[in-house]
């Protein structure tokens, strides 16, 4: 158990310098913060809303951003150890190869951890504004750091396929996009014409949305934060798989 | 051309009672329906410096690939100082430093930070890991270089770095992919001298294509081909196997330089004269000179055949120039070897 907590410290405090030692985490922080506080206050009519709470005006739109953003941050993960051809050092290391990507994962969100905290001021605002409850702030605010490492933790799965960061980008955007579609009502609808209701629930449960808009809410339930967990599972598993498939 | 193994046959008859630091046996690698690695069986011992040898594609990227755990085997076994690389491939992999094929780097740390990181993987802490990353900085000359980003090295000092990572805990077994390759001589020659300065104390396996290094540095070469070991023994004995090995070099002169090929034509150990050059004497001249070489009748008659011309020319009053055998080239070897394989 020390070795494993100290094979993944390691791999997490590279991957993490990696990030700030290049523009690339700053560049996606950045860009987060402006258009995250921009829509809360041009579209989300933050200052008008008149509800001193963050669901519509400022959570609600996250999961537009984490769509794009989080796959940025999660498709060097492994595509970049390929193009290198690094993976061969770091896989004749003696560690396993879960610890590899456990510590990668760990410093990918960790940036999402950073990002989000940084919105922290919009809070401020509200608490400035009105008397908000801070139940919902915080449960959003788990639900959104949630649904960023979903997002982060499918485009890692799939860089682990390509050797190239913008097809892992690209396909981790359509991913991503794809699980949020899911479970929209105009997208419910085509689907209940094709299929069964019980066929189309198992599908828009699917949704990150619907889980998402639940924690916004302030309604914490467990099966929303194991639908989370369940996704980042699934994801790093599947990494492991593609890792394995490319050494046998 | 299928050689018999002399390494490995003496090895099986009188199986040692220790094992080997490398032991692999049956290796196989396929790529789909491509056999990259074709059922290869061979054991370094300690103290060895083994040179791999072969043309582009032969497999021996792949082999050093299954020795260091990255790749694994379709089929067969691969033994590291007696702990299976399938079965416990963290022990295996503790015991050997790799440096893969074109040195990859993290092209965003510092030639510092990639040490650290290395030998935090190693397991190094506190003052061992300082200790050791010095000691990396200091064998592989990366002292200037020590706080510089790795994108901004040349090609010699990424190869170096990436050398110092695979020596950072001090392993008893170093593999080696193409060290040299894409060096300026200079560098390479710095590389040989630190495989040789190495080699005293480990067992290191190493590939190249240039042959000049496996007879610089190597205590033994196998050459492999199309996946299959094609020859294995030490330089000297590959180089035996030339064609023209044994051959002794002459420059006679003599009152005439076609009458000195026809006399050493008619020794009783030579089998063919070959001429490089005869100079035949111009008015006024008295002599003629006959540059070439003479084969013997076997590979055990050099000696004998070295005897006769001597005497051939003692008695005819030739005067020797130049007279030595030749070792055989082992690019020729190579070549013969790797050729007729196809």
């Amino acid at each position: 158990m020390d070795i494993a907590f100290r094979n993944i410290k390691a791999v997490f405090r590279r991957e993490l310098s990696a990030y700030f030692s290049s523009p690339i985490a700053y560049t996606i922080i950045v860009i987060f913060l402006l258009v995250s506080t921009g829509f809360a206050f041009w579209v989300g009519d933050l200052w008008d809303f008149g509800d001193a709470s963050l669901t519509w005006t400022f959570f609600f739109f996250l999961p537009w951003f984490f769509v794009v953003l989080a796959p940025a941050v999660g498709m060097r993960l492994w595509a970049d150890e390929h193009r290198q051809g690094t993976i061969e050092l770091i896989l004749t290391m003696p560690i396993h190869t879960w610890h590899a990507i456990v510590g990668k994962f760990l410093a990918s969100v960790l940036v999402w951890a950073i990002a989000l905290l940084l919105t922290w001021p919009i809070v401020w605002t509200i608490q400035f504004l009105g008397d908000p409850d801070m139940g919902p702030i915080l449960s959003g605010y788990l639900g959104s750091f949630l649904f960023a490492s979903a997002c982060v933790a499918i485009s890692m799965a799939i860089s682990a396929f390509t050797r190239s960061q913008i097809t892992c980008l690209l396909i981790s955007i359509t991913v991503c996009l794809g699980l949020t579609l899911l479970g929209y009502p105009q997208i419910v609808e085509q689907l209940m014409k094709m299929l069964p209701a019980n066929v189309v629930d198992g599908i828009a449960d699917l949704s990150l949305m619907s889980h998402f808009l639940d924690m916004t809410k302030g309604v914490l339930v467990f099966r929303d934060i194991l639908y989370f967990m369940s996704i980042i599972v699934v994801s790093l598993v599947v990494t492991s798989i593609a890792i394995r498939a490319k050494r046998s | 051309m299928r050689e018999t193994r002399e390494g490995l046959s003496r090895a099986s008859d009188q199986r040692p009672p220790r094992h080997q630091m490398i032991s692999v046996e049956n290796l196989t690698k396929r790529f789909g329906t491509k056999l990259a690695v074709n059922d290869i069986s061979f054991e370094v011992g300690k103290g060895e410096v083994l040179g791999f040898l072969g043309p582009n594609g032969a497999g021996k990227s792949t082999t050093m690939r299954m020795i260091t755990g990255y790749f694994e085997p379709s089929a067969g076994s691969v033994m590291i100082d007696g702990v299976s690389m399938l079965d416990a491939p963290r022990l295996a992999k503790e015991k050997i430093g790799y440096l893969p094929e074109n040195a990859p780097l993290y092209n965003d740390m510092t030639v510092l930070g990639f040490l650290g990181f290395s030998a935090d993987l190693r397991g190094l802490t506190g003052t061992a890991r300082s200790a050791a990353i010095g000691r990396a900085l200091e064998t592989c000359f990366l002292e200037p270089v020590r706080n510089q980003s790795i994108d901004t090295l040349s090609k010699g000092y990424r190869h170096r770095t990436c050398l110092a990572q695979s020596i950072i805990h001090d392993p008893e077994i170093l593999i080696l992919d193409e060290p040299t390759d894409g060096l300026d001589p200079n560098q390479k020659a710095e590389v040989r001298n630190l495989i040789k300065r190495m080699g005293e104390t480990r067992t290191i396996v190493f590939s190249t294509h240039i042959l000049e290094e496996v007879e610089a540095a190597c205590t033994r070469a196998i050459i492999i081909d199309q996946g299959k070991i094609v020859a294995d023994g030490t330089p000297d004995e590959l180089k035996s196997r030339a064609v023209d090995a044994g051959a002794l070099e002459v420059r006679i002169q003599g009152p005439s330089a076609s009458a000195i090929r026809e006399e050493l034509g008619r020794l009783s150990c030579t089998k063919t004269v070959t001429t490089n050059s005869e100079h035949q004497p111009h008015e006024g001249e008295e002599s003629g000179c006959f540059t070439g070489s003479v084969i013997p009748k076997g590979k055990d008659k050099t000696a004998a055949l070295t005897v006769e011309i001597n005497d051939l020319c003692r008695d005819r009053g030739f005067r020797i120039e130049e007279l030595y055998c030749n070792p055989g080239r082992l690019d020729d070897v190579f070549r013969s070897i790797t050729q007729t394989a196809e």
